[in-house]
């Protein structure tokens, strides 16, 4: 498929649409290595970087995918990588780096069964929780979802643009039937598209401080190669960014590190809500569950019973707020997921005792239909 | 006399290494190549894994970049690759290189990415307290070693040339105007060039093995070391224990930053 931004209607795959949108976000780096189910996304920038002077490159592995898309955004270029279960651990280690070292990038993760090399080619959403502490170490990460290839592409674009502007990494967070469903979408005029890039250092390179406290805690990291000759580190490190044993240096650096992103969650949190107006029971879907989901609040609502959902397009942060206002509201929130209840763990510390939590959930490779999640719903109203 | 300081970021001395490290004499020797071929500070990064001798990057005054163990040639691959004008050394380690990074350590040299590679190999691993190394010689001890190593080391410059880096040397901190001279023709090589460099970790590899006193792990550096045109004319009994130094392989490879270009170029044609 060739690269359009014409503002046409095109059919194509959520992990096509996935690199399209990272193409429209400004991408012009991409390292991967195969694995089901999101090769697709690989093999779309091998196919279209080229053509407008960007730059891929299959690795030997995961741990090296991820290294070179880390020092390639350290130039200044805007870069993603792909993967899927078993690879999304290997980069593990690296996306604690991109943390620490607060260097932007897109890491997307097409979700398949686990553990181990478990389902290739069946979807889940077993990676939430690993999402948010896969790396070691106390930080912050931002992971978005999407249910469909048209939010696929739209949710790059805005990977990039968070990952820009709070400077870290980004994780997206797909699953086998979104990367793989061929289904319309419309792609906006390139001028239609907000684009966020990284903020050049004002100071000159002798006053220049990479990681200095600002009032945001965002820092303003040069690009290599522009005369700032500074320092990158996954040591503790200070203002300066060589590696420090100052405890009040460090314990002050890694709260801003933590801090850029928990204090501007309002920002960063994002949901869709409907018919959450009257409901008394809250179906919580992310991902290509929310699909069936949807389709089962419309099933409710013929038979009578009120039943509103809530589908959070960024899972992390995670939007306490939102589910602690609705507990105030309903009697349960019904959460089907494609894992073993992992967010469900988060709706119910949002609920705060106020609402019950039900999980529905499936870890056999197969889809959750509406029907189910309804019937689920009949036994709790 | 050389000044030094134009390239040292003083600011971070007192460095970490111990007295009698080789690791040092490698700074000095690396900064006297650079300056050498007036390469721009602006333009030159410095990339490194973990380990004592990735430690190096911080007291160069150029963009230094100190990644995680093993992964030091990933990152300078995504530098290089993403903006090949930026001129990049990886300064990395024996267990950096070949034991953790091992599978990046052969795909860099088979890609022939254009990137000056200086391994230091001290035959153990100095920074974690002298554990076995993928280089530590058959007999010797480390800390977990304590019998003796039963494993046969690798043969790190031999492993670069046949995984296809085009140029390869050999050179120790006991030499230093030929260790010098390895890094600038690195340097000055288009594709993957790697400088494997032995030098002295009296800490963690000397006490050990009966070489605590750093004067002789110099010493044997001086007497087991032998440059390649002399190496030819021994016989394998001669050969029997010592080392061979100087430029191990020297061609002509395409290089993959500039065949990535001409792959931009012709699809951009078509
Ligand atoms: C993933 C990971 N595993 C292990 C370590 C611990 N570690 C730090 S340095 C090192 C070995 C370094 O040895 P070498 O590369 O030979 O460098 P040297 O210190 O001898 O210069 C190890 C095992 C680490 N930092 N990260
Ligand atoms: S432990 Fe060995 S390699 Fe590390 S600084 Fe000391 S002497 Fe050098």
């Amino acid at each position: 498929m060739s690269v359009d931004r014409s503002g046409k209607v095109k059919m194509m795959q959520g992990n096509q649409a996935c690199a399209e949108g990272a193409i429209a976000a400004g991408c012009r780096f991409f390292a991967g290595y195969p694995i089901t189910p999101s090769s697709e996304i690989a093999e779309t920038m091998s196919r279209n970087l080229p053509g407008i002077g960007g730059k891929f490159i299959q690795m030997e592995d995961e741990l090296g995918a991820m290294g070179a898309t880390i020092g390639a955004s350290l130039t200044g270029v805007k870069s993603m990588t792909a993967t899927s279960g078993p690879g999304f651990s290997l980069k593990q280690e690296n996306i604690g780096y991109a943390c620490m070292a607060e260097v932007p990038c897109v890491i997307v993760n097409v979700m398949r069964g686990g553990p181990s090399t478990g389902m290739p080619t069946l979807p889940s959403q077993m990676d939430v929780q690993q999402a948010r502490w896969g790396t070691h170490g106390d930080h912050s990460i931002i992971a978005l979802v999407a249910c469909s290839a048209q939010e696929t592409y739209e949710q790059t674009v805005r990977a990039f643009n968070l990952a820009e502007r709070f400077m870290t990494p980004v994780i997206l967070l797909l699953d086998e039937i979104v990367g793989h469903t061929t289904e319309k979408v419309v792609i906006p005029d390139q001028s239609d598209i907000e684009i966020v890039s990284r903020e050049k250092p004002e100071e000159s390179p002798e006053d220049y401080l990479p990681y200095r406290e600002t009032e945001t805690g965002i820092p303003v990291l040069a690009k290599f190669g522009t005369g700032y000759r500074y320092n990158v580190t996954g040591l503790c490190h200070d203002s300066t960014g060589f590696p420090t044993n100052d405890s009040e240096e460090i314990e002050k650096n890694i709260r801003r590190i933590v801090r850029k992103i928990e204090d501007n969650r309002n920002q960063i949190i994002d949901y869709r809500e409907k018919m959450t107006g009257d409901a008394e029971v809250i179906i919580f879907a992310y991902g290509s569950v929310s699909r069936s989901a949807r389709s089962a609040v419309a099933m409710c609502r013929e038979e009578g019973i009120k039943a509103g959902i809530l589908e959070p397009t960024v899972i992390w942060p995670f939007c306490y707020n939102k589910v602690r206002e609705l507990a105030e509201q309903v009697n349960t929130f019904v959460v089907p997921e494609m894992n073993l209840g992992q967010m469900a763990r988060e709706v119910k510390l949002g609920v705060e005792g106020k609402a019950e939590v039900v999980s529905l959930n499936r870890i056999d490779g197969e889809p959750i239909k509406p029907a189910q999640i309804v019937e689920k719903v009949k036994e709790v109203v | 006399m050389f000044n030094y300081l134009k390239f040292i970021r003083t600011r971070n001395f007192p460095h970490i290494w111990c007295p009698g490290c080789g690791d040092g004499i490698i700074l000095k020797a690396l900064i006297r190549a650079i300056d050498g071929l007036d390469i721009s500070r602006d333009e030159a990064v410095m990339v490194s894994g973990i380990g004592c001798s990735s430690r190096t990057p911080g007291y160069v005054d150029i963009n230094t970049l100190h990644t995680t163990h093993g992964r030091a040639l990933p990152f300078a691959t995504g530098v290089k690759h993403a903006s090949p004008d930026l001129n990049v050394i990886v300064v990395t380690g024996d267990g950096d290189a070949t034991a953790i990074g091992g599978n990046h350590y052969i795909h860099a040299a088979r890609r022939n990415i254009n990137l000056t590679v200086l391994l230091y190999n001290n035959y153990i691993y100095g920074m974690t307290g002298g554990q076995c190394s993928p280089t530590t010689p058959r007999g010797d001890r480390a800390s977990t070693a304590p019998y003796g190593n039963i494993e046969p080391p690798f043969n790190t410059a031999g492993l670069a040339i046949s995984a296809g880096a085009s140029f390869v040397a050999r050179a120790d901190v006991y030499n230093v105007k030929r260790c010098e001279k390895m890094i600038r023709q690195a340097l000055e090589k288009d594709g993957f060039s790697l400088v494997e460099i032995l030098t002295p970790c009296p800490t963690a590899y000397g006490r050990r093995n009966r070489m605590a006193n750093p004067v002789k792990l110099m010493e044997w550096l001086r007497d087991n070391t032998v440059p390649v045109q002399k190496w030819e004319k021994l016989s394998p009994e001669e050969r029997e224990g010592k080392v061979r130094v100087g430029v191990l392989a020297d061609t002509e490879k395409p290089e993959f930053t500039a065949e990535y270009r001409k792959l931009i170029e012709r699809v951009q044609g078509e």
